[in-house]
This record gives structure tokens, sequence and C-alpha cells, in this order.
């Protein structure tokens, strides 16, 4: 994002920036401390209303939600960027392979990509769950799989415009050897386009992990997780809204911050 | 202009994120949780009505004598009735039997037909009725008890026509409580799949996968002035959200498993009645994992758990603690062991048993729990903690109910699980399982004491005598530490407030009969 002296900082960004850096700093900071445990259970402050001790008040068993939304932030965080770190990859790697080439490698990559498209994300990351078994990694993996087809496409279709470039061609005749031509010469410049890309699809990535801890997959208790601290709040919505607002208006947070910095780095670029 | 368009996608995406979340503060109001029943049992019985009972899953049959599902049993509790029928109470009541008298040996049973007891088609019960249907339930017929404690009856004899014998192989008193078996019209057999023809209150109208049963009310029946209501219908309601939402929106007037925080939402627009149920949930240990075989190890395990704190968060204090395997509510073999452990967390005798065990800096335990049971889950997750203060470094393997059951109860590859059995009225049904060689005994619990005890209490005649050796099973099972034993949790019912008279047994059913309207 930092290429060049072009553009200059606007709006989008600063809020962007401003959302995003405080969500990453608080869900980092989640994993060396956290202002109380985030599993220690105390009878006596069941379902405490948010207060300077508590500020996002506690939980059904008495425990921190602040602590508990930190940690769980963390989590998600760290499955997204491991998420579009995968997919990305693997897109890239996919993408320019079929996109240069072409041919029935294309052919067959991109039928497969369909195919895998055809079907809701988050069923698929439920299909890919059942047979890998459940667990952290194993999220991972599957919500990657699920993610990889959007990269593809991007990044095919940037290929293709490209590989018949005069400077591609040149280098070609100059006998440049083709992992070269994919990955040095055509690769850095469809960067500002699949930037744009990482940036949406870590959203989708978040938003995927907090579903699938909603749906009691990934993230397993007494280790909090957003989405598994929403579906627990469910039963209280109305007894204890802050246990459902503190972490939903987290989701939003950080998806809304991402999306305005992400914004912002287009405006600029 | 790709990029655009995903823009615009995800903006609208996140508005409907934040909209969803919004809808949750426009339900404020309320708070806390708490019980509140007015009492309507005062006010006259309206007759007629019909009412809409909500069930957690469907029927997996018709035929009284094939269904296994509690959750079937509960209902066609209404439909169909046997020789006796349970009470209230527990104890037994006469229903098609006006009488019955066991000989001394307990190898005889006679009983007596209540006179003009008719079936929902307008036959009256005949003796023959009843032969047909006590030689299928026990196998008889064709070799296959379809009810399996019944299959100790070696005949049944027709002495007149108001008057059946049966024999039994071995004597149990325990027997008595299997003729709740239905009766059904001689040959009548398959058909009862398809059109069930009982004695009950209520008789079968129509049946839908998936959507529910409808049963009208039983003119005839035997119990003067029952039934009141003309019609129930017992809607199957899969997820406990929906039947919240059901509730509030006044489409279900009878919802029996409501959670802690359901009954603090509808306190103010509900009767809300809860009763102790009929299940024993604990921290089940696998009695032959290399860890878990040894029994300071176990003990160790039940002095770290703090049953107070779970009973708090999660029935809401509403829970009996339990420190054996018998439920408090069949009051003639219990026997309170909860001195033994204390109900509160004791970690310096946890420690010092796991010490004397050879652990003294904890062990990894790990808790395989079935996650559709969100009650256990979150037992889980107290546990965990609980054990954590104790040095027990435990985790959480959550697995589907199918898993669960080959893993743990078929194939018993587990180190512990937490989960609940359920009993039905007579000790013997909680206590059997235990025994070393029982199919059931899912735990590995090993104790020749307990088996030959077991043995014992089976055998005795006298009620005492019976009771006394139903004692010290549970005080084997209690010092061996067969396993973490937490509580019986409560079961908490909705009753729209314009209904009275819902009865709750000691058993697992649903009782229309006595269910009345007030205006």
């Amino acid at each position: 994002m930092r290429k060049s002296g072009r553009g200059k900082w606007n709006k989008y960004l600063v809020a962007g920036l401003f959302m995003t850096g405080l969500a990453v700093f608080l869900g980092i900071l989640g994993f060396f401390w956290t202002p109380y445990s985030t599993t220690a259970m105390s009878a006596a402050e069941r379902f405490a209303g948010p207060s300077l001790l508590h500020p996002f008040g506690t939980d059904n068993f008495g425990r921190d939600i602040l602590s508990r939304v930190m940690k769980g932030l963390g989590t998600t965080i760290v499955i997204g960027s491991l998420v579009v770190l995968f997919s990305a990859a693997a897109g890239i790697l996919l993408g320019a392979v079929t996109g240069y080439f072409g041919g029935i490698v294309d052919e067959v990559v991109m039928r497969i990509t369909d195919a895998v498209n055809g079907f809701p994300s988050i069923l698929l990351g439920l299909v890919l769950i059942s047979i890998f078994g459940n667990g952290r990694q194993n999220v991972i993996l599957a919500l990657g799989i699920v993610f990889v087809p959007s990269y593809v496409r991007i990044v095919r279709s940037e290929f293709i415009r490209l590989r018949d470039a005069d400077y591609i061609s040149r280098a070609r005749l100059m006998g440049v050897g083709r992992a070269r031509i994919l990955f040095v010469h055509i690769l850095p410049n469809i960067f500002s386009v699949f930037w744009v890309s990482v940036m949406i699809g870590f959203n989708n990535a978040i938003l995927a992990e907090s579903g699938m801890s909603y749906l009691g997959i990934g993230v397993q208790p007494p280790d909090a997780s957003l989405g598994k601290m929403l579906s627990d709040a469910q039963g209280y919505l109305q007894s204890a809204p802050w246990y459902a607002l503190a972490p939903g208006l987290t989701i939003v947070w950080v998806v809304l911050g991402f999306s305005l910095f992400s914004e912002g780095v287009r405006r600029r670029g | 202009m790709k990029k655009s368009f995903f823009r615009k996608r995800k903006l609208s995406g996140l508005l409907l994120t934040a909209l969803l979340t919004m809808a949750v503060l426009s339900g404020c109001g309320s708070d806390g949780t708490g019980e509140s029943s007015e009492d309507n049992s005062s006010k006259e019985p309206v007759y007629g009505g019909s009412v809409v009972v909500g069930i957690q899953q469907d029927i997996d049959s018709l035929d009284p004598h094939k269904a296994t599902a509690a959750g079937t049993r509960e209902i066609l509790f209404n439909i169909f009735e046997g020789l006796v029928k349970p009470d209230k109470n527990g104890d037994l009541m006469k229903a098609i039997a006006s009488d019955y008298t066991v000989s001394e040996d307990g190898l005889i049973y006679t009983f007596t037909l209540r006179e003009g007891v008719k079936f929902h088609n307008g036959n009256t019960v005949t003796a023959e009725d009843v032969k047909y249907s006590l030689e299928r339930a026990s196998g008889l017929l064709d070799g296959t008890p379809l009810i399996s404690s019944l299959s100790v009856l070696t005949g049944v004899e027709i002495i007149d026509e108001k008057t059946v014998q049966v024999t039994v192989g071995s004597a149990n008193t325990e027997l008595i409580y299997s003729f709740v078996a239905a009766i059904i019209p001689a040959g009548s057999g398959e058909e009862e799949s398809g059109t069930p023809i009982g004695t009950g209150p209520f008789s079968f109208v129509s049946y839908t996968p998936q959507v529910g049963i409808v049963v009208k009310k039983n003119a005839d029946y035997w119990q003067e002035g029952l039934p009141y209501l003309d019609e129930v219908n017992f809607k199957i309601v899969n997820s406990p959200d929906t039947a919240l939402l059901e509730l509030q929106g006044g489409t279900i007037d009878i919802y029996p498993y409501l959670t802690d925080s359901q009954a603090g939402e509808l306190k103010d627009s509900f009767q809300i009645l809860s009763a102790p149920s009929v299940n024993v949930q604990a921290l089940f240990l696998n009695n032959a994992d290399p860890v878990l075989s040894d029994v300071r190890i176990r003990q160790a395990i039940c002095y770290a758990l703090d049953k107070d704190l779970v009973n708090q968060f999660l029935a809401g204090g509403n829970a009996t603690l339990i420190s054996s395997a018998m439920l408090p509510t069949l009051q003639t073999y219990y026997v309170d062991l909860n001195e033994t452990y204390g109900s509160g967390a004791n970690v310096e005798k946890a420690k010092e048993l796991m010490a004397a065990a050879g652990c003294p800096d904890g062990f990894d335990l790990e808790i395989t729990v079935p996650s559709n049971y969100e009650y256990h889950m979150q037992t889980a997750e107290v546990v965990v903690e609980q054990l954590k203060e104790a040095g027990i470094n435990a985790v959480i393997n959550p697995v589907d109910w199918n898993t669960w059951l080959q893993d743990c109860y078929t194939d018993r590859k587990y180190q512990s699980t937490i989960c609940a059995i359920t009993s039905d009225m007579t000790p013997g049904y909680l206590m059997n399982r235990f025994q070393t060689e029982s199919k059931k005994n899912f735990i590995n619990f090993a104790s020749a004491a307990y088996d030959e005890t077991y043995q014992k209490a089976a055998a005795a005649m006298d009620p005492e005598e019976k009771a006394g050796y139903y004692k010290q099973l549970q005080q084997i099972l209690n010092d061996e530490a067969g396993s973490a034993f937490i509580q019986v949790p409560p079961i908490t019912i909705a009753v729209n407030p314009k209904l009275a008279g819902y009865v709750f047994y000691p058993v697992y059913v649903q009782d229309m009969s006595t269910v009345y309207f007030i205006e």
C-alpha cells in the first residue's frame, strides 16, 4: 500500500486504519494479557451488566466478556489471516498457471473451481469439516479451500490480460524462463487488483469463521470465540443483551474497519 | 468494475449484520430468572377446547410395544394403557385390571379385568385381548420379545372371561411395573403402527412425519370425568429457539423442555412449572481407562467437582445434587450420600489423593460430550474449570450424537463423558447397568461385591430387605467412585395461563387427560 507517493491520506484510510489498528492491537494483546482470566467463573458475578470493573459485562458463567472478546478477536484475526494466506497463495499459483498457459489444465481447474463455487460457502465449509474432523487447523484448511476459487478467477483474468503484452512477448523472445515470467514479470503488475480481493477476502474469512463457530464448529469451548459467544448469548437476548452485543458489535467493528481501510487504500492508489 | 460490485455487496452484508445486532437491543426489559406460577388449580374446570403441545423429536413408532424413544412413549401414554399404569406419585394404579394378586413365591400373577373398558374402536376389552397383548410384548407369540423386561414370562392363560393368569420363570417384585405394557385388540399386531388403537383417554386421529400427531377425546374413557380437552395436537418443534418463538407467538400452549434462561424470558406471559426430571447427570468415568482405573484418581475427580456451582450455573439452583445413580424421587430406595465427596469442591483432598496415586502434578483428561445437548456442553465447560483448580488438565471433545453412541456407549472407547442416563419407576433400571457383565455398563464398572448385591436385590421379596440392598449398591458405587455423579436436573415447563391441571410424573410422560381450561 505504501507503493509510491501517489495519492494522499483520506478519511476512509484514517478511519479504517484506526478501527483495524485498535482491533488488531486488542486481539494480539489478548494472547498475552487480558483484564481477567478468560475462563475463570464466578457465581456471584453472573450476568453483571457493563460497569467500570467489567466494561462489557459478564456472561452466564460470570466470566468477563471484554477478556473473552479480546481472546476471541485474536483467534479470529489469526484464523482469518491464515485462511487468506492459504487461499491467496493457492489462488496465485493456480491462477497464474491456468491464465498463462491455458489449454486443458485451464479447462480442468476452472471447471473444478466452478463446482466449488456452486456450493454455498458455509455449507461447503461444513462438509469439509465433517471430512477433516473438527479443530482449529482444519477450519483454516476448510475455509482456505472454500475461498481459493475467488482468487483463482481474479489472478487468471489478469494473467490472460498480460500474457500477450509486448513486454512479456519480448521477455519470452529473450529466453527468460517461464517461472520468472510468471512471478517476476507479470505478478507484480497485478498486485493492485489482487490487493483489493485480498482485503475483501479477509472480511469474508472473518465472517465465515464467526459463522462456523456460531454453528459450534472450529474453536471449542472453553476457548473463547466471537461466533460461539454469539450463539451462547442467544438464549439471554432479553435478560442480558450486552452478552450478545459485545461479540456482535466487535465483528461489525472489525469488518467495517477493514472495509473502510481497503476502500481508503483503493482511493489512494 | 468488478471491484465496485464486490464492494457494494460487502456493504449491504455489513448493514444486515449491523441491523441484526441492533435487533438485539429492541428486546430489553425483563431481567433475571425466576419462578412464578399462579395457582390455577382452584378454579373451576371447563370441558372442551384444544391444546397444542410442543415436542422435541419425531415419533419412532406408533406401535406401543415397538416404540423405544422416551419422546415417543411420553405421547403414547395418552393413547394406550396397560393392566396397570403409573400415577403421579410413582406408584402403580390399576387401569385395565381392576385388581391383581401375586402368588407368594412371586411366580404367578392373576389379573382381574375392569368392567366396561372399551377400545377406541368401541369393542370391550376381553381376556383374549390381554392374552394376545402380553404374549406379543413378551415374545411368546413369535419368539422375539418386544419389551425385554417381559421376556421372563413363561405363559399367559385365560381363567375365565374376566381373569388372566400370568406365570413367570423367575421372581422379581419389580416385574409388576412391566405390566404397564399397552393392551391392544387381539390380532391387531402390525396394524397398530398405522392406526393405533388403545384404551387411553385420547384416541388417535392422525400422524404426519416431521409435523406431529393429533389425538381427540375418548368419550368412553373408563375414568369418570376425564379427559377435559377435546383435542390435543403434539407438534414437533426441533430447536429450542423455534420453540421460544412459537410460545411467544401463541402457537404452542404447553412446552415441556425449557432451558433456565428461556424460563426467565417467559415468566411474565406463561405459567412456569418446575419439577425434578428422571435424568441422572454425571461425569461418567471409563473405569477401564489406564489413568482412571485407579480408584483414588476417580475419587479425586469427585472431590474436585463443585456441584453446587454447576447447579447454580445450569439450573438456577433448582437441581437435586446426587452422589450415586439413584433418583431421590424413588424415596424408598434412595440413600443420600452427598456427604462423602461434599457438594462443594475439596481441592486439597483431591490433590492428596492424586499424590497418593502417583500423579501429584495432575493428569490429562478428555471429556467427550454429545454436542447436540447444550446442557451437557455447558456443564462440561464448568467442570473443566473446576478440575483445573485441582491440577487436572481437562479438555472437551464435542461429538455428534451418533458418534457418541458408537464410541462411548457401544465401543466404550473414551476416557470420560458428560451425559445423563434416564430412569423409569423401578430402582433396578438404574442400578442393573453397573453390573460387570451388563451390556449397558458403558463405564466398565467392575465390582464383585456390587454384582453379588444386585443379584440379592433383584431376588429379594421383602420390600425392606430389597431397599436395604439397593442402598448398599448405591454405597458401593459411591465408595468406588464409579463415576462422578452430579445432579438430577429440573424439568421446566411453560403452560398457557388459561390452562390448569398439568401433572408432573416421576416418569417421562405427558399426561394430557388432567389438563383443562379455566375460562
